[in-house]
């Protein structure tokens, strides 16, 4: 939920990056971090396994300027993509401003990708959101490697209502802040609109 | 939308200094659920405290799911014993998130004591807060200026360097 603190004078909001095991969430996360100035972000968390798989979630508070004198920070967290982690994704979700759904291009993770997309969906559902009304961003990841779906079958699977959507190479930073950038328009958009801006 | 308005931050902040103060703390923080900072008192200079409310809020929301599991209501604090600096954390009324930093100038027993009386009148800010809030947003009553109303495409273009 986003945050407006009028004695810090800041807007704060919150995007969560989900997607199935291994898509590239956090490596989204980490290309960020790299690429940011230093003034411009806080310490990225991780909480991961001994394997560096996402146990409970990666956090990186960025800041992106000022609107009207106010901060505008933006709070990336990342959930587990583990099927067996779900009870911390939902708690993950709790909050959330806008999403990005980070799709796995490779042939072999056709399913989990769907399975995720779902997976997304009903733990929304759950705390009282609709994925079709929040600021929602696709992310085809992984497109350098070998054996991927074409970008039409997974928009086709994954991306019934034309969401803007990208196509990205996470670990090279291809398409991350193209990504980033159209997700946080969204929400401040969505932020003005709920607000009674034109 | 959630929003924190000056004079309910001020009254937190107050009761904040004073917990601090009264329980011989080294920093207490207050954050929202949702891991946002509302108020710091003490050495707070060297503490992230970006980072440490996010994984506070995570903290908390994870507990409260294992209450949850467990039938418990919920848990109403936490304790961690660290060897040089102890943290107690409290949940005010289901919407924000105390917690007191201590080392041996204090104790567990007195920090927990004025945690309580800090909790009770936090709660009463919160809720009229919240009141505040709803009141705006159903009847366009305004406490602070319409901020988000008045953001235009341009402002956010512009935020993005367009």
């Amino acid at each position: 939920m986003s945050f407006i603190n009028y004695s810090a004078r800041e807007i704060n909001c919150k995007l969560v990056y989900y997607g199935p095991g291994l898509c590239g969430k956090t490596t989204n996360l980490r290309y960020i971090y790299e690429k940011t100035n230093p003034d411009a972000k806080g310490k990225m968390i991780s909480l991961a396994t001994e394997t560096e798989r996402t146990l409970f979630f990666d956090f990186l508070p960025l800041s992106l300027g000022e609107i009207r004198g106010f901060k505008t920070r933006f709070h990336l967290y990342t959930v587990p993509g583990q099927v067996f982690y779900d009870a911390s994704r939902k708690l993950i979700l709790k909050g959330v401003d806008g999403v990005v759904f980070v799709a796995d291009s490779q042939e072999a993770r056709f399913e989990a990708n769907i399975e995720s997309l779902e997976n997304l969906r009903s733990n929304l559902s759950e705390q009282g959101y609709n994925l079709d009304k929040l600021p929602y961003i696709v992310q085809y990841n992984k497109r350098d490697m070998p054996e991927i779906v074409s970008v039409e079958s997974l928009r086709a699977e994954l991306n019934p209502t034309n969401v803007p959507d990208f196509e990205a190479v996470a670990s090279q930073g291809v398409g991350v802040f193209e990504t980033l950038k159209a997700v946080a328009k969204q929400v401040l958009t969505e932020l003005k609109r709920s607000s009674g801006g034109q | 939308m959630e929003m924190l308005f000056e004079e309910e931050q001020r009254q937190i902040q107050t009761i904040s200094d004073r917990l601090q103060r009264d329980s011989n703390a080294i920093a207490v923080l207050v954050i929202n659920k949702d891991g946002q900072e509302i108020a710091r008192s003490g050495q707070t200079t060297d503490l992230d405290v970006t980072s440490l409310s996010s994984l506070f809020a995570g903290n908390v929301a994870a507990t409260s799911e294992i209450a949850k599991i467990l039938r418990e209501e919920e848990f109403g604090g936490q304790f961690h014993e660290g060897t040089k600096q102890n943290v107690l954390i409290a949940v005010v009324s289901r919407r924000a998130i105390l917690v007191v930093l201590f080392d041996t100038r204090s104790s567990l027993g007195l920090v927990r004591l004025r945690v309580r009386k800090a909790t009770e009148e936090m709660a009463g800010i919160f809720e009229a807060l919240v009141k505040k809030i709803q009141l705006q947003q159903a009847t366009g009553a305004s406490f602070g200026p319409n901020l988000a109303g008045e953001i235009t495409d341009e402002d956010i273009d512009k935020l993005f360097g367009e």
